[in-house]
């Protein structure tokens, strides 16, 4: 084997590895299997998709393979709202209404909208069981339970550089791929 | 016998590439003459104004918006969405070759901003002259 073939081998299999681990931090997630103690004192956890009244994100929030109309598409005004912070219903009904979004005009071609709509419901939330469906991801129990006071000091919703909760990526420096975990945030102030 | 793993390898890389690179369907010239081709029919209609393009395109509509609340006074500049705060390229074809490149894009965004900005569709005479005054635009 000569000298030039190794090194090619060496920078494939460097390639590779830095790949997984790039997936697998991207993977990542804070959400273990939370405990309670109810009111006879016994310690249980909940199952997941109990968890938040039934208004739990799916797992994972963003599917391995994404869709290049979606990516496209729904981050030209804002980033693209992975699919699993919302269940089925909700993407459903918001991609029905996309010529009054939040405001805006928004509304795409039929077949364009089919596509995106099949790939937001297929890896929609598989860990919401309430029969919710919010147009709003802020509107959701897990994410109110995840920012609330205690998690977030008022200050920094105030941040111009925040401007909006539905401004995910002001704090979640990777949440345009989808990747919302702990070792990803960094808040302004 | 490793070249029949990195040949492929390669191959694969190179057709990413080449898909990276963005298709071009359209000049924005192509566009205007598309523009200028709806107005055949209609009577007593001349040609387009940049003048009347950049009135249009710096006055506040019927909803409140002018097409520069996002884009800016400039369109040669990279503008901010006034409500999600997320960067807006430049408009203006000499500034972000990408511009007017698209029928399906231009159909699609004038659809939705005229609708947003004057709460109805845009005519021909008005979109052509947006587009004939932001081919005027200089970096």
């Amino acid at each position: 084997m000569s000298i030039n073939h190794q090194l090619y081998l060496q920078i494939f299999a460097v390639t590779l590895l830095a790949t997984g681990i790039t997936i697998s931090v991207a993977h990542a997630d804070d959400d273990r299997d939370e405990r309670y103690i109810n009111k006879h004192g016994d310690r249980y956890s909940e199952g997941n998709s109990r968890k938040y009244g039934g208004e739990n994100r799916g797992k994972p929030i963003q599917p391995a393979q994404t869709n290049v109309m979606f990516q496209q598409e729904c981050s030209s005004c804002h980033v693209a709202y992975a699919p699993g912070l919302l269940p089925a219903e909700s993407w459903r009904k918001i991609m029905a209404g996309l010529n009054k979004h939040f405001g805006s005009d928004a509304s795409l071609d039929i077949q364009d909208s089919k596509e995106i709509t099949d790939f937001l419901v297929r890896n929609a939330s598989n860990r919401w069981s309430a029969s919710t469906a919010p147009l709003r991801i802020t509107e959701s129990s897990w994410f109110m339970s995840k920012h609330d006071s205690h998690e977030i000091s008022p200050a920094v919703w105030k941040s111009p550089q925040v401007k909006s909760p539905a401004n995910c990526a002001a704090c979640h420096r990777a949440a345009d791929r989808g990747d919302f975990s702990e070792h990803n945030i960094k808040m302004p102030l | 016998m490793l070249r029949k793993i990195y040949v492929p390898v390669l191959a694969l890389m190179a057709i990413a590439g080449l898909q990276m690179q963005p298709a071009f369907a359209e000049t924005p010239d192509d566009i205007l003459a598309s523009i200028q081709k709806e107005m055949t029919d209609m009577p007593g209609v001349h040609g387009f104004s940049a003048a009347h393009g950049e009135s249009f395109f710096k006055t506040r509509h019927d909803n409140e918006w002018s097409c520069s609340s996002c884009h800016t006074e400039n369109p040669a500049a990279s503008g901010k969405h006034e409500k999600t705060g997320k960067t807006i390229k430049p408009l203006a074809p000499s500034a972000n070759a990408e511009r007017f490149t698209s029928q399906k894009k231009v159909d699609k965004w004038f659809k939705r901003n005229c609708n947003d900005v004057l709460g109805r569709a845009c005519t021909a005479q008005e979109r052509g002259d947006v587009l004939t005054y932001l081919l005027t635009v200089k970096n």
